[in-house]
């Protein structure tokens, strides 16, 4: 399943270094997603669910618009709308964010996988999900900053954006970005990107939206999928966008540090014990209580046999 | 088996069954679990039937385990509470690993060092029970911040485990004669004199 036409940098529960010669010359690449210019028609959605053959079971109204109401293993983007109140302005905001993978720099799904090469990165930057060497025990989950994998209940393999890789791969733009009427999702490279976000940031800023900016987190190593926000000071008005996302503390300790040494004090206790019994030898019974007791054996077989 | 008529039963057959469903749950969660721990350990996976299958097994292995360990608890704890006489024998423990066991105080059916592996495996089984339930996701899922926390857990949870039960096959090894216990029940009084004198004089009226 590993595209040949796309290079791998990082692989899953892989310690070597994967091969490092070729190498995007142009640059990473990078999803920009301009929240002020999204008008939720979920056409995004649609184009994913199409190209990747998807189909999510239509759910029920919660009384939002989000529809399905969060990401599942069919849904790889959901639109997530928020009304909010602009006390500053008196301005009744409806923002919406089209949420799903963030294809960290630093993905914490790929540092959790136990799984070798099931998860990758390649060296444009997409992470990317190769399920037939899933083993579906959800640490990608455990992982993830954003909370974006989703473990399927029929096969139990975990799933998510691929941005899509597969047209990447083919010099193709991704199906979102392909079909979104408006020009709010681009894709390009990385630095261009960034370069377009601060020409629309600028223009934001003229229009009132003093704290506008661009999210892309440095707390995992920046993401290949951003956002312009109106509001870049506060990223959970976005239902929750975190606001400094960094793989959490405890899976950096249990997927770190704690496998060498783990491994160090294992292979210490049974190295110990070895060398333990060659050079203090056995436990053993000692020759003068095994004498006694042949001798109590031998009287004991007199009196029964007079 | 009883090779010598006057040899002394030390588990009951039931005791030992139960000790080895635990040992053998025990393995296979070790393997198992490595192979999710560590890169390196990921092959082990091909003991099970791959990747999913290992995933699919190791938490209900897991359960059986905690099962025969709570009966394994019940039959074995009174014997392992600590007396003023296992606190003398763990303060000489470093004689004992010296490997000069002669001055050592008189010991029970077990020792200090037994009593405080039995603890401590208590203590281990515990936290990984919890942890590995927290864990489960084919039936459960709990606040992602709960699952980081038990997969901490979990790990040093297994590895203090590994760590205890080398010391316990080592003990059993290093000492000549102990084996045999927990696979046909008896050991000769020579040894339980040696070893456990507390045990032997209980078990023979002897007081030599």
């Amino acid at each position: 399943m590993s595209l040949q036409s796309l290079d791998i940098k990082r692989l899953s529960a892989t310690t070597t270094p994967a091969p490092q010669a070729r190498t995007p010359q142009s640059g990473d690449v990078a999803k920009l997603i301009d929240v002020s210019k999204c008008i939720g028609c979920k056409a995004c959605q649609t184009a994913c669910m199409e190209w990747n053959d998807l189909r999510q079971e239509p759910g029920v109204n919660h009384g939002v618009y989000d529809n399905p109401n969060d990401l599942t293993e069919n849904a790889w983007t959901v639109m997530r709308y928020t009304e909010y109140d602009n006390e500053a302005t008196g301005n009744l905001e409806w923002l919406i964010r089209k949420d799903g993978c963030m294809h960290c720099e630093d993905p914490g799904c790929l540092k959790a996988c136990p799984s070798p090469g099931a998860i990758v990165q390649y060296t444009n930057g997409i992470v990317d999900f190769h399920q037939e060497k899933c083993v579906g025990c959800g640490y990608c989950v455990t992982g993830c900053p954003f909370n974006v994998p989703r473990i399927s209940k029929k096969d139990s393999k975990a799933y998510k954006c691929t941005l899509c890789s597969d047209r990447v791969a083919v010099g193709q733009e991704p199906a979102c970005v392909k079909t979104c009427p408006t020009g709010a999702i681009m894709f390009g490279t990385k630095k261009s990107m960034k370069d377009h976000a601060d020409e629309r940031i600028a223009d934001l800023k003229e229009r009132g939206f003093a704290q506008a900016g661009l999210y892309d987190p440095a707390g995992v190593g920046g993401t290949h999928v951003m956002y312009v926000l109106h509001h870049a000071d506060q990223p959970s008005l976005y239902q929750g966008l975190p606001t400094d996302p960094k793989v959490s503390a405890a899976v950096r300790l249990w997927k770190g540090v704690s496998k060498p040494l783990a491994m160090a004090a294992l292979g210490a206790a049974a190295l110990g014990g070895l060398f333990h019994y060659i050079t203090k030898g056995p436990n053993d019974v000692s020759k003068e209580l095994e004498d006694e007791m042949e001798r109590q054996d031998r009287e004991a077989e007199k009196e029964t046999q007079p | 088996m009883r090779r010598n008529p006057r040899d002394l039963q030390r588990y009951s057959a039931s005791e030992r069954a139960n000790h080895w469903v635990v040992g053998i749950c025990f393995i296979l969660l070790a393997l198992s679990g490595l192979a999710f721990f560590h890169p390196a350990f990921f092959p082990l996976t091909q003991l099970f039937g791959g990747g999913p299958w290992t995933r699919i097994l190791h938490p209900y292995i897991g359960v059986v385990m905690m099962l025969f360990f709570i009966m394994m608890f019940f039959r074995f704890w009174r014997l392992n509470v600590m007396e003023q006489r296992d606190v003398e024998w763990l303060k000489n423990v470093n004689k004992m690993i010296d490997g000069n066991d002669h001055d050592m105080p008189e010991q029970g059916k077990y020792n200090g060092g037994q009593k405080v592996l039995f603890w401590g495996l208590v203590l281990g089984m515990l936290a990984l029970t919890a942890s590995g339930v927290a864990m489960w996701r084919a039936w459960l899922n709990l606040p992602v911040d709960m699952v980081r926390i038990a997969s901490v857990v979990h790990a040093v949870a297994a590895v203090w485990m590994i760590g205890l039960i080398i010391m316990h096959v080592y003990a059993a090894i290093w000492t000549r004669g102990t084996i045999r216990a927990m696979l046909y029940g008896t050991v000769t009084r020579a040894w339980a004199k040696q070893h456990h004198r507390g045990w032997y004089r209980k078990m023979t009226g002897d007081n030599s």
